[in-house]
């Protein structure tokens, strides 16, 4: 369905270039859900942004291969990946407000979206409105299709966005944090809403959150993304109960819940800003576990399982071995695969 | 002795009132009354606009409550003039939600810590600085970064700043705003580590107000559900957890996404009709209320 390989996306600061997403490669697959989970500012709409094209300067994306449906959409005319935005692939937008036209109603802004499609004619884009919000469970949606964004609550304008992305019967949605400002009541019927349109319209679905409760609820494969680069990769089952990068098992680790009443355990240190990613791997400032090779060159990406893969040193086993050979700084050497146990440390 | 007791309190807004148009009003905290111990971390959860910062701000007076009464330690804070209340005031303080919109941008981060003193007129300048580098050190802040400015300081340690400067009058109750909910995943972790040291170490009570429940769940003793400006539940921590009695707080906590793809969870919507606004909270189980 949708594969990227590669992909850099460059941010021409005052400083000097630097890459927000960095030689990222992951693939959504028909009818599955990827969930893309990442700090602030590791990435992750950068990515999405760049799917689709929309990446504006000091942005520019640098390299990579984006391929959709077998075609390539980096190398597409502008007109054609215009048709390709909103039609087969919708983009559901981390800020409900800002993706809705305050001046115009809902019901015109999803006809809208039917018309330059040409999805419906403009005799039948209003019976095709009304069903659409319908289909997101908005009560007398006759009636509220006549509403401006304003008299809408938070949860009925994140629906009205859902309505707007399935109108066109897209193959792919990229939904960006859709969820990161509701209340949780009102998350979970999205997140139901969600999988049950999934369902129903076969979507294959990017879900890009930093919440890990939300990506166990409702991906099936995950991706782990630090300062620009995918960490780590693999089904839900096995990032959850086999974390193969450090990074991975600190985030689960500092979750309250995880941790008995007291202290939680958190990750040293905070998240790097772009125009200062650290050298090499580029969570080594923080990592408990770092060894010689962390801080000079980035390691490059390792299986570690069924369709799961790391970038960590520690999944290196000659890396491993010399590390043990030299005698390490460390009281403990592990190995990626031993380490996994120190939860309980 | 509760160190907080706040009973049957109300706060009344009115909204788009004009010259020749009565407003519309809103009981943003309609006959709310919780007792807070010494010590302990009480938590106050509920969805968006159910009255939980309208509750805090009312606690510490930075708003009129319109009705009701809030003592501390058997103070009532209500009738206090002025004066006593700036006395009073030193002792309960408020961290803000926003660790980018509470700073000034305009004070060095020294300025920002030093002026709940200033204000109060405590010590000289020297004594002055001397406890600032003393906050400083308290909440983890490199002394070295007394004279920046808050854009210079990333989010948590910005959180810091804030919980320095209402730490500077040595109050014993903090009201917590969703002092993490800004905060990266990884960095929430250690602001709440913080707060749990600061309050063994220097004895505080909090209110902790915030709308992620695994974090309110991990580290409060008591929590208190609101619903439309109402408290429909409250109780021991482990036991609200373990029986929600409120068809609102069984809907909420079955809402929370649980960090765990093998969990086999059932959600169970709110049926608004279910819901008696008129019930009392009644003893349910030892110290755990519900409004059913
Ligand atoms: N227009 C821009 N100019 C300069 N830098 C930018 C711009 N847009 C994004 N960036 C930078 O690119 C990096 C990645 O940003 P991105 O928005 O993808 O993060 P994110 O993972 O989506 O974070 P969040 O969880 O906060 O939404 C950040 O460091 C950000 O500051
Ligand atoms: N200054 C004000 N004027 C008018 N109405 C107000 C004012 N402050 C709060 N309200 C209203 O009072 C109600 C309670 O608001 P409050 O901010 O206490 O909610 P909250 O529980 O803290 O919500 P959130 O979780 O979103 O922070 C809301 O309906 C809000 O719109
Ligand atoms: S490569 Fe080194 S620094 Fe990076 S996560 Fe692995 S052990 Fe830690
Ligand atoms: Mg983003
Ligand atoms: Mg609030």
């Amino acid at each position: 369905m949708l594969e990227v390989s590669g992909l850099t996306t460059v941010f021409d600061l005052a400083s000097g270039p630097a890459a927000a997403v960095d030689d990222v490669s992951f693939e959504v697959r028909a009818g599955e859900t990827l969930g893309l989970v990442g700090e602030s500012g590791s990435g992750k709409s950068v990515t999405a942004l760049s799917i689709m094209r929309l990446v504006q300067p000091p942005g520019r994306i640098a390299g990579g291969r984006v391929r959709f449906k077998g075609r390539e959409l980096l190398t597409l005319s502008e007109r054609d990946i215009r048709a390709i935005r909103g039609a087969e692939i919708a983009l559901i937008f981390q800020e409900p407000m800002t993706a809705l036209n305050p001046v115009f109603t809902i019901g015109d802004q999803i006809a809208e979206a039917l018309l330059v499609h040409g999805k419906a004619t403009r005799r039948e884009a209003a019976s095709k409105v009304v069903e659409l919000l319908e289909a997101v469970r908005i009560p007398d949606a006759a009636a509220r299709a006549r509403d401006y964004p304003h008299q809408l609550s938070g949860g009925m304008r994140q629906r009205v966005l859902i309505a707007m992305a399935i109108a066109c019967k897209p193959s792919l949605v990229i939904a960006d944090e859709p969820t990161t400002a509701l209340d949780v009541t009102i998350q979970a019927e999205m997140l139901d809403l969600l999988r049950e349109m999934k369902a129903a319209f076969n979507l294959s679905l990017l879900l890009i959150t930093h919440d890990l409760g939300v990506i166990a609820e409702t991906a099936d494969r995950v991706a782990v993304m630090y300062a620009g680069r995918i960490v780590e990769h693999g089904p839900v089952r096995a990032i959850f109960r086999d974390p193969q990068h450090p990074y991975t098992r600190g985030l689960l680790r500092s979750m309250p819940g995880a941790a008995d009443r007291g202290r939680l355990r958190a990750i040293d240190g905070t998240v790097p800003v772009l125009g200062a990613f650290p050298p090499g791997c580029a969570f080594h400032p923080r990592c408990p576990d770092r060894f010689e090779p962390c801080s000079t060159t980035p390691p490059s990406e390792l299986r570690v399982g069924d369709a799961h893969a790391a970038r960590c040193y520690l999944n290196d086993p000659s890396q491993v071995a010399s590390r043990a050979s030299r005698g390490s700084d460390h009281a403990s050497p592990t190995t990626g695969r031993q380490s996994r146990t120190d939860g309980a440390r | 002795m509760a160190l907080v007791d706040v009973s049957h309190l109300v706060k009344r807004f009115v909204r788009g009132g004009g010259l020749l148009r009565r407003g519309t009003t809103v009981n943003a905290v309609d006959d709310v009354s919780f007792a807070i111990d010494e010590g302990e971390t009480f938590g106050l959860v509920g969805e968006s606009g159910s009255g939980k910062t309208t509750t805090g701000r009312c606690l510490l007076r930075l708003i009129e409550p319109t009705a009701g009464s809030v003592t501390f330690r058997g103070e009532d804070v209500l009738a206090l003039s002025r004066a006593r209340m700036r006395l009073a005031r030193r002792d309960m303080q408020i961290v803000f939600q926003d660790p980018y919109s509470s700073l000034n941008p305009r004070m060095r981060a020294r300025q920002i810590v030093e002026e709940p003193l200033v204000i109060h007129g405590l010590g000289a300048k020297e004594a002055r600085l001397e406890r600032v580098a003393e906050l400083f050190r308290l909440v983890g802040l490199d002394t070295a970064h007394l004279e920046r400015y808050p854009h210079e300081f990333s989010g948590g340690q910005r959180q810091r700043i804030g919980l320095a400067r209402a730490l500077a009058l040595n109050p014993s109750f903090l009201v917590l705003d969703e002092p993490v909910s800004a905060l990266d995943v990884s960095v929430q972790a250690q602001v709440v580590n913080l707060l749990l040291d600061l309050q063994q170490q220097l004895k505080l009570t909090y209110l902790f107000i915030a709308h992620d429940l695994r974090l309110v769940e991990h580290i409060s003793n008591r929590v208190a559900v609101m619903y439309l400006g109402k408290i429909v539940e409250t109780g021991p921590t482990a036991a609200l957890f373990a029986s929600p009695q409120h068809p609102y707080t069984r809907a909420l906590l079955s809402a929370i996404p649980v960090a765990d793809p093998d969990a086999h969870k059932r959600r169970i919507v709110l049926d608004p009709a279910s819901v008696n606004r008129a019930a009392p909270l009644r003893e349910i189980a030892a110290g755990h209320w519900a409004a059913i």
